[in-house]
């Protein structure tokens, strides 16, 4: 049996510990600032969009931020530190309603809800960011990662500046 | 005409407008002022003008405070901190500015091809709709029953064959006018509209519209220069080299808020200066960089202006050894994110400011209108709307999507600028009195400059700010 089928014959419960396990350690990486980890939870030619709603629902191609390889998402992680001007922040991302939809060949679809919180020097904390995720996941050597993540966000306007990841 | 009356302390001094219209109004002096005055050289009785004096009073009971607003002697090569805060000056630009004799702009064609399509925009702070009629013409109207004042239009696209507003559905056309009014013969017999109540004195508030190569604008002005002699001839051939003719698709649009004044953001696409000392990204990929050819475009009132270069390598040079941005070792990972095709002739980059609401950005294969939608004194909306040409090559059109990644709230370039512009205002916000330096390049400006070390171009923005403020 693959790696692969075995996730597939997992109990579904199983499964569900597995899949909020990611997400666990996925928010807690991001909050934890340790962006450097980030990419390793994505496949090679990973797709990671941030959409708003808008464009979502009118099929419109253009994201917020953009990323196509595991590349892009290094040189965003390159851009936050080193290359971008941006105030001192905290992030703090919650994410909810997990839904397991089911597997399509060997890819694994999961849609979440998320809100992120941001907090500034010397500002109230306010929310950043709500919104969902469709996300794509795949077996790679035994563990998830994501295929394909696709944060769509309610929020009409971003507060200023997008910077770190969702 | 600014007075500032205060019901606390028995003082008001207020200036402003022309000359002949000058007033001063003086009240009651008391010694604390007297003094303060002479302490701030202020001579009550010979205050200049045009200028405006706004006066706090103490509730504390201790001295009270004259906060003057006057343009510093320097001219436009000092810009005092007071136009980025002051709620007075704030609403003397929604009249004057964005409700004056300007063309703002409102829409893309393509945003609303059919007739029936609306668009809910907004220019300066006030709401309108933007609508195809039936015959084909574009309306602009305001976002406001003629009844009750009621925001009827509430998304930002749509399709209408008519507007109803919900509250006593007062129905309106395409073109603004009033059709119909529930109730208005009454109800057997009782109540109703007076009898001489006319419908076609109660149409919605229409604006001028004008229209190029798929670009719409409006004005608030009855009266207003043709849109091509508005935005002058140099400025003209640039937009025309962008907005060709050909059909515009629209691909997509970013909404930001930027806790700031809505002119520094028009301020820092006016400022090649910065570009090169800021932006890593486009300092290392030679993206715009003041040791590359470039030029400064403004219009002959000042109002509109131009950043325009040609992409230079990513290669150190004793023209560029001050920039501490220029990365000379620094490589993507994924270098698809920028690989830029040569799309338009000449310059590789154009940005234009458009008085009084609109960027629009050639930037290698990226092209977006941001439309600057101010949201009182210290906040304004950015609102990017990207687009390509219908029926491109895929391949184009993936660039465009790939290199948007330089652009809006996350940005590898112009996050830096939304952060930047945000720690201009939080710097200046506490002192009204301060000015900002404005001397590189000189003290003047000129309609074109052959290179990026200059603040011309914003220089002739504040002379024509000035001039349409009357400050």
């Amino acid at each position: 049996m693959t790696a692969s089928e075995n996730f597939r014959t997992l109990h579904r419960r199983d499964l569900r510990l597995d899949v909020e396990e990611l997400y666990a350690e996925y928010v807690a990486c991001l909050d934890e600032e340790r962006f450097e980890e980030w990419p390793e939870f994505f496949t090679d030619d990973a797709i990671y969009r941030i959409i708003p709603r808008e464009n979502f629902e009118r099929g419109l191609p253009i994201a917020t931020l953009h990323c196509e390889s595991k590349g892009y998402l290094q040189d965003r992680v390159v851009a936050i530190r080193q290359t971008s001007v941006y105030a001192p922040r905290y992030m703090r991302r919650l994410v909810s309603n997990i839904r397991i939809l089911g597997w399509q060949d060997d890819r694994l679809e999961v849609h979440v809800n998320y809100a992120a919180f941001e907090t500034l020097r010397d500002e109230l904390t306010r929310v950043f960011s709500v919104g969902r995720c469709h996300d794509t996941l795949v077996d790679v050597g035994g563990s998830l990662k994501f295929k394909e993540k696709l944060v769509i966000f309610d929020s009409e306007l971003i507060p200023n500046s997008l910077i770190y990841p969702l | 005409m600014f007075v500032q009356a205060t019901t606390t302390m028995p003082m008001i001094v207020a200036v402003s407008g022309d000359l002949a219209e000058a007033c001063i109004v003086v009240v009651k002096i008391e010694i604390d002022l007297c003094m303060l005055a002479v302490y701030n050289r202020i001579i009550l009785w010979q205050v200049p003008v045009p200028c405006v004096v706004l006066k706090i009073p103490s509730e504390a009971g201790g001295q009270p405070m004259v906060v003057r607003h006057q343009w510093p002697k320097e001219g436009i090569s000092r810009i005092p901190y007071w136009v980025y805060t002051d709620p007075e000056v704030y609403a003397r630009e929604q009249e004057r500015i964005f409700c004056g004799r300007s063309w703002a702009y409102v829409a893309l064609e393509a945003e609303i091809p059919t007739a029936g399509d609306f668009k809910r925009t907004i220019i300066g702070d006030k709401p309108v709709v933007v609508v195809r009629d039936e015959a084909g013409g574009l309306n602009v109207v305001e976002n406001r029953c003629a009844h009750r004042g009621v925001q009827f239009c509430q998304t930002h696209l749509g399709h209408a064959t008519e507007f109803m507003c919900p509250y006593h559905q007062w129905t309106y056309n395409l073109q603004g006018d009033l059709i119909g009014v529930p109730f208005r013969h009454g109800i057997k017999q009782q109540g109703g509209m007076p009898a001489d109540f006319a419908l076609k004195q109660h149409g919605l508030r229409k604006l001028q519209v004008a229209t190029r190569h798929g670009v719409v604008f409006a004005s608030f002005a009855d009266e207003v220069e043709p849109l091509e002699d508005y935005l002058g001839l140099d400025m003209l051939k640039l937009f025309d080299r962008v907005f060709d003719g050909r059909e515009i698709e629209v691909l997509g649009y970013s909404r930001q808020l930027i806790p700031a004044n809505w002119k520094l953001m028009f301020e820092n696409i006016k400022d090649p200066y910065h570009a090169s000392l800021l932006h890593v990204f486009l300092v290392t990929f030679g993206l715009f960089r003041a040791d590359n050819p470039s030029k400064v475009q403004v219009d002959k009132t000042g109002r509109h202006g131009a950043l325009i270069s040609w992409r230079g390598e990513q290669q150190r040079t004793s023209d560029n050894a001050e920039m501490k941005s220029l990365l000379e070792h620094f490589t993507l990972r994924d270098p698809s994110i920028l690989q830029p095709v040569r799309e338009f002739p000449e310059y590789t980059v154009v940005m234009m400011t458009l008085w009084p609401n609109l960027i629009i950005q050639q930037q290698s294969n990226t092209l977006a209108m941001r439309q600057l939608v101010t949201k009182g004194p210290e906040s304004f909306e950015l609102a990017w709307t990207f687009f390509g040409y219908k029926d491109e090559p895929d391949d184009l059109r993936h660039r465009r999507i790939r290199q948007a990644n330089l652009m809006g709230p996350a940005g590898f370039v112009s996050l830096d600028d939304s952060e930047v512009i945000k720690f201009s205002q939080e710097g200046l916000r506490q002192y009204p009195e301060g000015t900002g330096v404005m001397e590189m390049g000189g003290r003047d400006w000129q309609e074109s400059e052959s290179h990026m070390v200059t603040e011309g171009a914003i220089r002739s923005f504040y002379d024509y700010y000035r001039r349409v403020m009357e400050l």
